[in-house]
């Protein structure tokens, strides 16, 4: 019998699937590492993989409208003269004027202040536009000291220490030279069109001992006023947090690997760092053991999409959640409105990751002046405020039914895991059992 | 003249009564700060055009932000001393540790003895004069301004520099990655001297430097430089 009659199937391998493939090709055809923005994409144990249980017989739950359920959160307690109120728990996480346009960082602005919180500048000093526009701003203080002057620290509402981010613990930012436009260039004290790569280290601190002196110093120059945040990337949380703790921190920032970058290598991206999920018990768990739960506040960051995932964040010890990429969204990043020129680029509405390039059809991630010109940041700005009014709004439902009057009173014990790596990352039972992989017997 | 003893003074009062002298109703432009005895973060963000005199030796970030302010410190210097300087002058009689006018964006700071590694690390605008000779990794990704040099300088000299000028008047140990010696044409010499004349060195000739400067080949991705990163 003839073997072509019974041909063998094509099998394509598991390891060598069609990406890998066709990224050995890129690589080989460019002898360049992938660079791309966002978080990681592959799949990883999330908030999706905890459901809330809700009231019944043992837990008495509270009206959905009438009854109060507060989302007031205040930040910088610990030593702050003046710490911060917001009216919800979600904040806007730092993105830098470079990789954002100006409108872009307008809206950011606009949007966090209609919704009664805070936005966050990035790797490129505070610009008018957000200043301006933001109500409360948190100015950030990272490696490259890029636009860094007293007269920002001062006018700052709180200054957030960055020594990692959740996309590239251990790395540090990068803005290609397609972005590097004059008014950028100016503000960073570098020659146009370069392929900027700021620092991964800070230059007059090696850890936490002098991290203590450097906080002690921005106090001194700032009076005390401001909140002082320490933004880590999920990687040892439990002892990043403890150190964050040491240091001085009042307020500690803990990005996942959900958490998106501006740019940076693909391969930083997908391999170094934790899950968000993986990270908050432990950071929780330093604070207690501490005595410092709730005293030193806990922002958790990395793919926080809608109100489930504040109220899980919430009911795992954070204080507050930070988005970035979902802010992005809501602005009108990847609309399919405008597929026929991400198709031209290359890609699709959704998968639009090259914001290195400056091309953004959405005329945020760009500084080409018609681009940028595309978003109104008023109205991108509304949108955003309702985004974080429904993830409130999303939040309290559940807390409500729940039996909460506070989304801050949610707790582990309001949560059940669908996985068993969820389990164990989030230190819940699995649902219908009472075991916890790793610390108890079922 | 106030004079600050840090002995019996908190740290918060002595550098409350320097920011206040930016305020209008405050006459006081000359400090004296006695005792420090290697306190962190003395003269730190003073935004006014006054002198301190600080009779010992300090520890971290001394004159850390400073603008328009004169500060000497009569002994030696911790880490990060002047850093992220905007504008004014930073003198430091003794040695300076490490990461001596860091992320400096203006201002003349002067250190009379030695400096240690890092030192000008990330200057934005800065010029740094050093009578000694400075550690390894001096100048890293520096971005702007002056490091004069009268002695000899460490390890890895101006690794990864943009579009600062180093000047050295000994030797260099080696050379970081991007940086080469260049050549000092006139426009150099001239601001070597204003720089020397500036710092109060007359013992000097800008002859007897040699620049060093970023090669600039590093500035834009280019796989066959991945041996240099």
């Amino acid at each position: 019998m003839s073997q072509n009659n019974h041909p063998t199937t094509p099998r394509k391998s598991a390891t060598f699937d069609d990406y890998t493939m066709s990224e050995i090709r890129r690589a080989a055809a460019t002898g360049i590492y992938d660079i791309r923005g966002g978080g990681t994409k592959r799949k990883v144990p999330h908030f999706d993989d905890l459901l809330f249980l809700g009231a019944s017989m043992s837990r008495y739950p509270l009206e959905g409208y009438r009854e109060k359920c507060s989302t007031e959160v205040v930040l910088g307690t610990r030593f702050a003269k003046k710490p911060i109120t917001l009216k919800i728990p979600i904040t806007i996480a730092g993105m830098s004027f470079g990789s954002l346009s100006g409108p872009a960082k307008e809206a950011l602005g606009r949007g966090a202040t209609l919704a009664g919180t805070s936005t966050t500048t990035g790797d490129g000093g505070m610009t008018e536009e957000e200043r301006g526009h933001s109500e409360t701003l948190v100015y950030q203080y990272l490696p490259s000291r890029y636009g860094m002057n007293p007269r920002d620290l001062r006018r700052a509402d709180a200054i957030e220490i960055v020594i990692g981010q959740g996309a590239k613990p251990g790395g540090g930012g990068m803005l290609l030279g397609q972005k590097i436009s004059d008014r950028v260039a100016e503000m960073r004290t570098l020659p146009k069109g370069i392929d900027q790569r700021s620092a991964c280290r800070h230059p007059d601190w090696t850890g936490p001992d002098d991290l203590e002196i450097k906080i002690l110093e921005l106090r001194e120059i700032t009076g005390w006023e401001k909140p002082i945040y320490i933004k880590v990337g999920g990687a040892r949380p439990y002892y990043d947090t403890a150190l964050a703790v040491k240091a001085g921190a009042d307020v500690v920032v803990l990005d996942g690997m959900q958490g998106g970058t501006a740019a940076t290598q693909e391969v930083f991206i997908e391999h170094v760092g934790m899950p968000t999920l993986a990270c908050i018990r432990p950071a929780v768990q330093a604070l207690q053991d501490l005595g410092m739960h709730r005293k030193v506040q806990l922002v958790v960051s990395g793919g926080i999409r809608n109100g489930a995932d504040v109220a899980k964040a919430l009911a795992l010890g954070a204080d507050a959640v930070s988005i970035g990429t979902a802010a992005l969204v809501a602005l009108g990043d990847n609309d399919p409105k405008w597929e026929a020129e991400y198709q031209a680029l290359g890609t699709t509405a959704g998968s639009y990751d090259d914001w290195h390039e400056g091309r953004d059809p959405a005329g945020i991630t760009t500084q080409d002046p018609e681009l940028a010109s595309r978003l109104d940041p008023v109205l991108a700005g509304r949108r955003l405020a309702n985004y974080l009014k429904v993830m409130t709004l999303e939040a309290q439902t559940i807390a409500r039914a729940c039996g909460k009057s506070h989304v801050h009173n949610l707790e582990p014990e309001d949560l059940v895991a669908l996985t068993i790596e969820a389990s164990a990352m989030a230190g819940v039972p699995l649902a219908g059992t009472s075991w916890i992989p790793g610390k108890t017997g079922f | 003249m106030p004079v600050i003893d840090l002995a019996t003074t908190p740290l918060r009062e002595l550098n409350q009564a320097l920011h206040d002298a930016a305020a209008p109703g405050h006459n006081d432009t000359e400090f004296e700060v006695i005792n420090p005895k290697g306190a962190h973060a003395v003269a730190v963000g003073v935004s006014a055009p006054v002198t301190v005199e600080v009779k010992g030796s300090v520890g971290y970030y001394c004159g850390g932000m400073n603008e328009q302010a004169s500060i000497t410190v009569h002994g030696s210097a911790g880490p990060g001393v002047a850093e992220n300087m905007m504008s004014g002058t930073v003198v430091i009689k003794g040695d300076a540790s490490q990461y001596a006018g860091a992320t400096g964006r203006g201002g003349l700071l002067v250190i009379e003895g030695n400096a240690a590694s890092r030192c000008g690390i990330s200057m934005k605008g800065i010029n740094i004069v050093v009578r000694g000779n400075i550690g390894h990794m001096s100048a890293f990704m520096a971005q702007s301004g002056n490091l004069v040099v009268l002695g000899d300088a460490g390890e890895a000299l101006g690794d990864s520099l943009y579009e600062a000028r180093l000047f050295v008047r000994g030797a260099v140990k080696s050379l970081g990655a991007d940086c080469i010696a260049k050549e000092m044409r006139p426009e150099h010499l001239e601001l070597l001297e204003g720089l020397l004349a500036e710092a109060g060195i007359t013992d000097a000739r800008p002859e007897e430097f040699t620049r060093y400067g970023s090669a600039r080949t590093l500035y834009n991705f280019n796989i066959d430089n991945a041996d240099a990163y």
